[in-house]
């Protein structure tokens, strides 16, 4: 399993309901499910991903969060998910104020564009930056909302959003010494739960 | 000689005629004293007998899902959803058992309008009662009591089909393991209704209708039930549907106005394929359909809207329905479009049940649920492959928990 869900799955607890935003193939619901005996539901738009998920036994919804979560209830979730799609949506605020509504607490876990190889290369080379955590082109890339932790840190400041835990990893997801003395310019990426 | 079969059919098939003498209350406070239903099963019922589908028909549609009749007919089509059902299919009969009945009501060997009374020893024509989807489930139900099946695998259905399944997990909460509903809709819309109302009307007022009793005076609403057919056939295509199908020889964007005998006639004869083919098909539908089953069904469809019973709460009607949801909807459906079976699913998430949703990109309108669309077929195998899974793993492998 990648690194950084095994981080986020110490804080999902039995019988849960979780949603996952963006849940890909769905093998990290299904995996929740068999552990922990989660109600899963999962939102995705990529027709060979949804495919994946019922093949696994997964509820998922073909809904593209972009456009609306109105037809989820407020507080209908224990735990609403979002793994490393936070920077490719139309508006992350908007969505994270979703993600609150819906859930009672929430996970987000994004790539650091503040990583210090991203801003060497933008300040030595002056291009955009790329890593494996970045791999796309400035045209082709997905993501259209970069953020840093910083940043991250600063709307949850201006929300009065509680972060209840946070944890930086780097490209294989382990936490080092250096991260931890220097989030921001150390950790490629960025793992949330929060609350409000 | 004998025709040839292909190797993922169910083959030759006959149907079975069951017998019912318990008395059916229908929900308009009418009861049916006896009735029959015509049923053809494929595959086999296994010894727990956890692995039966129930397969349910729309509109136009009878017991006859799969497979063929006639050995020797080489001209003749399979079943209805022969597409979904067979070994190695979607609905595989390798593992499942599938039960397909022809609705009470229907024309094609259940008891119906054209049945004979034994009252008056006369076909029931207007006589007999409107029938809800409620009904059917409920007649449904005892089928699965008669053949010793508890609780279905799945109930699976399009169109009308699709809100029979909605009903089996609002009645008969715990007797369905999944449901899986295609194409169809809460209920229905004023648009809907009209068309259905247009449909009726020109049976109704076909001077060979006879107020119904048309059976006694040897005869049929013949131009009517065309005209019902033709009115209905077209709002289960897509614009794009018949421009292709209506297109196919002609220059690149002719919208599908190919013409009959290559010019026009400049009278009120047949000019364009699309208007031969739409009095093709309601030609054969009026020699194989009965006009006061038409009538009824097309009721039925009106009739349906489980919320009624919950103060147009739809949710409350599901609350204590156990099974798992699988919702399918297709992209140029204009008939009960996306948006109606996204309905169904935000009434199942607001009910928090465990619920799937897939809308399927296609070109062929409401029909899409009866074509082999790849994507909407494969969806079926993986989510029916749990389902195996899930059966095989109650029949004797301990719990993976």
């Amino acid at each position: 399993m990648r690194a950084d869900l095994k981080i986020i799955q110490q804080w999902i607890e039995p019988d849960m309901r979780v949603l996952d935003l963006g849940c890909g193939d769905g093998s990290f619901l299904a995996h929740l499910k068999s552990e922990k005996n989660i109600f899963d539901c999962g939102l995705e738009i990529d027709p060979d991903n949804i495919n994946l998920c019922l093949q696994a036994g997964v509820n998922v919804i073909e809904q593209d969060m972009n456009k609306s979560l109105a037809n989820f209830r407020s507080d209908s979730f224990d735990t609403v998910l979002l793994a490393q799609t936070l920077q490719t949506v139309e508006r992350p605020d908007i969505l994270v104020e979703e993600m609150l509504r819906i859930g009672k607490k929430c996970i987000i876990t994004f790539p650091n564009f503040a990583y210090w190889r991203h801003r060497l290369k933008l300040v030595s080379q002056g291009n955009m930056p790329q890593s494996s955590a970045l791999p796309y082109e400035w045209y082709d890339t997905p993501n259209i909302h970069h953020c840093t932790i910083k940043d991250f840190d600063t709307l949850c400041e201006e929300r009065n959003i509680t972060i209840l835990h946070k944890t930086v990893v780097d490209f294989n997801h382990r936490s080092s010494f250096l991260m931890n003395l220097n989030p921001n310019l150390f950790g490629i990426n960025a793992i949330y739960h929060f609350t409000r | 000689m004998a025709k040839r079969i292909p190797a993922d059919s169910v083959g030759i098939v006959s149907p079975e005629l069951f017998h019912f003498d318990e008395p059916l209350e229908l929900r308009s406070g009418r009861v049916i004293e006896q009735y029959d239903l015509m049923v053809e099963t494929y595959g086999e019922l296994n010894a727990d007998k956890s692995n039966a589908i129930l397969v349910c028909h729309a509109l136009s549609g009878d017991h006859h899902a799969a497979g063929y009749h006639n050995p020797d007919d080489e001209k003749e089509k399979p079943g209805w959803w022969d597409c979904c059902i067979g070994p190695g299919k979607a609905f595989d009969t390798n593992h499942f058992f599938i039960v397909s009945l022809n609705n009470l009501g229907g024309c094609a060997g259940s008891t119906g309008p054209s049945s004979v009374d034994p009252a008056t020893g006369k076909p029931f024509g207007p006589d007999f009662p409107i029938i809800t989807v409620r009904d059917w489930v409920k007649s449904q139900a005892r089928l699965a009591d008669r053949l010793g099946i508890h609780k279905w695998a799945a109930v699976i259905g399009g169109s009308l089909g699709g809100m029979q399944v909605m009903r089996w997990a609002i009645s008969y909460p715990d007797r369905l393991g999944h449901a899986i509903i295609i194409a169809a809709a809460p209920k229905l819309s004023a648009q809907n209704i009209a068309f259905n109302e247009i449909a009726r009307q020109s049976i109704t007022n076909d001077p060979d209708f006879h107020a119904g009793r048309y059976y006694d005076f040897n005869t049929y609403p013949k131009r009517g039930l065309m005209l019902a057919r033709m009115i209905g056939h077209v709002t289960y295509l897509s614009d794009n549907a018949m421009r292709d199908k209506f297109g196919k020889d002609a220059i690149e964007g002719n919208f599908g106005r190919d013409l009959r005998s290559g010019k026009l006639n400049f009278s009120y004869d047949v000019d364009f394929q699309v208007e031969s083919y739409l009095k093709y098909k309601g030609e054969t539908f009026s020699h194989s359909f009965d006009a006061n089953s038409y009538l009824l069904i097309t009721k039925t469809l009106d009739y349906f809207d489980p919320a009624v019973d919950y103060n147009f709460d739809l949710s409350k009607a599901f609350v204590d329905s156990q099974c798992k949801f699988l919702v399918i909807s297709f992209t140029s459906d204009w008939r009960f479009p996306p948006e109606r079976s996204r309905e169904i699913v935000n009434t199942l998430l607001k009910a928090e049940k465990q619920v799937s949703y897939l809308e399927v990109e296609a070109d062929q309108g409401h029909d899409a649920f009866l074509m082999p669309i790849p994507r909407y077929i494969q969806a079926l195998k993986s989510y029916l492959g749990c389902v195996i899974e899930e059966i095989s793993g109650k029949e004797g492998k301990p719990d993976a928990g």
